[in-house]
């Protein structure tokens, strides 16, 4: 009989019952909250009289509608009164069911998918579940984590189990060593621009190989955070040193004997050398240059030494249309270097690159150096109250601050504008988030998807640069 | 859940593939608490010329006339016929709640994003895959005939045109069952309760440290 995938092992283990139809009951460890996905949750098990099924699995915080100035005035600093309503509604409802809730004035609130492994309230093995599609950032510490629905959120309140149909699976396997100035983020877009934003859609995908294996936790984070994007809800990493030393003694991670036995059971937590995949992907990880997208979809996505694609050269027809509508769209001409993309705009933050080693990267490249005249804006945008700390202890502020960046307060931010942080219509970002969609960062806001280090580069020259040109 | 067993209706096509879940429902409209009231922002920046805000009264504002929706004879349809990957992105059940409030019943394409999919299923509406090349010919008979509609039937797991011609879907058994009957599948879980409860004590005894955090 063949090994088993990561996935398969970390399924087994939470499988409650296989239902004859094919559907599964899952169990749920940990699920994570925020306001705006599960207010009518929580409204529904008040209306249907039901009580939370395990109230220590669960922890909030408010993180979309949160701004990122003023934050001493704490709720009351929202200046939106539907975006105050939905932070209060939370606080409220946490506060009803008697859910730990890190709430805005905390300094361990921040994006959902930086708090959870920050607190070591992600651990290998745990089945993990929030309303929100990048929950696949958790896979990295070999977790089966997914995004779901506001109905499955009630559902896992009042149940603490998801109704699942088992996925297939699928490896991604990045060989060699990456170049220098080559991040995580730059892996995570050549793979969605080799398999589609639908070629991983009814799959878990499992990131491996030695590219895969070097990288720090915060780069197996910002991969599997990415996962939704090529269309899995599910990306995983298998458990190695890495992942056991990051989640050595966090507030939530276990100690004493508990540590030594969860260890044991952590090391397991990897796919056997003899498991079959449906599909295996491979890539060349030493062949992969700083990425940058220029459309508006995740997988259009040219190396930063390429050019914006001509629909002429599109034999699809669907395909060509897609991209004459994203031109028009992105404002931007067939056949046009990727460095003459100007810029109005940076944003370096998002729950795909907020967490320190990335706020490390994009300071490296601007210290010494001052942002362009030509940018309207650059801003960073910690993860977490706990990350600003750390970059404040390393004196990232200041070098951030000195080369004119905005130093602002965690949250989501202008990922997708839903507080005050946004585009102007017509403006091009280069922005360390994940979804590059018409509107989605400001109406009529035109996005492109980087690395740090590439929106740091693109801050001091007004333009897209190779930030390996930048690096001493 | 409103159950659901048969429909027929106009068909509104759609000619665009990763349609994402942004363009369906925009984030300014996240921030409600409610379920319902969504569908007059459904499609909001393609359906309209301005930005639009919550609480808006969208009667009066200016329509894009090239939008699908927008056109006389795609006012009242319930089927909307879609392309690839259509509800990509981010698991916003405020998109399905969009589409039915707008008052579509099925949505039928090649293929789904799986967090889309999976939503539909929990609010009544029923998204329906059909292999691309029936779905290019349904495109071209929406597109030709006016007051075009479409027949499916939930129970037999057909799309039936309207000269007859008939397609067969697959949906799995128990998604369809739940559909069928309007199931509140918590009910249907919590038929199980002692079974969680007993996976969950042998699973305190040999992974202690997943419990008591949070307290």
């Amino acid at each position: 009989m063949a090994g088993k995938t990561l996935y398969d092992k970390l399924w087994d283990d939470h499988l409650v019952k296989q239902r004859d139809d094919g559907s599964a009951l899952i169990y749920i460890d940990r699920q994570l909250l925020h306001e705006v996905t599960s207010p009518q949750a929580f409204e529904g098990l008040r209306l249907a009289g039901r009580k939370p099924w395990r109230i220590d699995a669960n922890i909030a915080t408010p993180d979309h509608n949160v701004p990122t100035t003023d934050r001493e005035r704490g709720v009351e600093g929202i200046v939106d009164p539907v975006s105050r309503i939905q932070v209060e509604t939370l606080d409220k409802n946490c506060d009803e069911f008697g859910i730990l809730e890190f709430k805005i004035k905390d300094q361990r609130q921040g994006i959902v998918h930086v708090i959870g492994p920050e607190q070591g309230a992600t651990l290998p093995g745990m089945s993990i579940v929030c309303g929100d599609s990048h929950t696949s950032t958790h896979g990295a510490f070999g977790c089966l984590a997914h995004g779901i629905g506001t109905s499955e959120v009630e559902h896992v309140l009042a149940t603490q189990c998801l109704v699942q149909q088992k996925m297939k699976n699928m490896l991604v396997r990045v060989n060699g060593k990456l170049g220098p100035g080559v991040t995580g983020k730059d892996v995570v877009l050549a793979i969605i621009g080799k398999i589609g934003t639908a070629g991983g859609t009814g799959y878990a995908i499992e990131f491996g190989g030695e590219a895969i294996q070097d990288l720090s936790m915060e780069a197996r984070m910002t991969i599997c955070n990415m996962a939704i994007e090529a269309g899995a809800r599910v990306g995983m990493v298998g458990v190695d040193d890495t992942t056991i030393n990051y989640v050595k003694d966090r507030p939530f991670s276990p100690t004493g004997d508990q540590w030594g036995a969860a260890v044991d059971y952590w090391r397991t937590l990897h796919s056997d050398d003899d498991a079959v995949f449906d599909k295996v992907v491979e890539l060349d990880g030493s062949a992969i240059i700083p990425q940058v997208s220029w459309g508006t979809s995740p997988e259009m996505v040219v190396g930063v030494d390429g050019n914006v694609p001509d629909p002429e050269k599109e034999a699809d027809p669907i395909k060509r249309e897609g991209i004459v509508r994203a031109l028009k769209y992105m404002g931007l001409q067939p056949n046009m270097p990727i460095t003459d993309i100007k810029l109005d705009r940076v944003f370096i933050g998002s729950c795909t690159n907020s967490r320190i080693e990335d706020l490390r990267e994009a300071a490296a490249v601007v210290k010494g150096r001052k942002v362009s005249p030509t940018l309207k804006q650059a801003m960073v945008v910690p993860g977490s109250g706990l990350v600003k700390a750390q970059a404040e202890q390393e004196g990232l502020d200041k070098i951030f601050i000195e080369a004119g960046l905005e130093w602002r307060d965690p949250g989501c931010s202008m990922c997708l504008a839903m507080n005050a942080d946004k585009l102007g219509q017509g403006e091009h970002c280069a922005s360390t988030s994940n979804r590059n969609f018409e509107g989605r960062q400001g109406f009529g806001g035109r996005t492109h998807l980087v690395s740090p280090a590439m929106a740091a580069a693109a801050a001091v020259t007004g333009h897209f640069i190779d930030v390996r040109e930048l690096m001493h | 859940m409103r159950a659901f067993t048969q429909h027929q209706g106009i068909v509104a096509p759609m000619d665009r593939s990763n349609v994402d879940t942004d363009m369906i429902i925009p984030k300014q409209f996240l921030k409600s608490i409610k379920r319902t009231g969504f569908g007059p922002n459904l499609f909001d920046e393609l359906r309209y010329l301005d930005e639009g805000k919550p609480d808006q009264d969208c009667s009066q504002r200016p329509i894009n006339p090239d939008f699908v929706l927008n056109q006389d004879r795609y006012k009242n349809a319930s089927v909307l016929l879609a392309r690839t990957n259509f509800g990509c992105g981010s698991s916003r059940e405020h998109a399905p709640w969009a589409l039915d409030d707008y008052g579509f019943r099925v949505i039928i394409a090649p293929s789904f994003a799986d967090i889309f999919y999976n939503n539909c299923f929990k609010n009544g509406l029923l998204p329906i895959v059909l292999e691309e090349k029936v779905v290019d010919q349904l495109f071209q008979e929406a597109e030709a005939q006016e007051g075009y509609q479409l027949a499916v039937d939930l129970e037999a797991k057909t799309v039936t045109t309207p000269s007859g011609e008939s397609f067969s879907f697959d949906v799995d058994d128990f998604r369809r069952h739940c559909l069928l009957n309007g199931l509140d599948d918590i009910g249907v879980t919590l038929e199980d309760a002692e079974l969680i409860k007993s996976y969950e004590e042998s699973r305190r005894k040999t992974a202690p440290w997943l419990f008591g955090a949070g307290n």
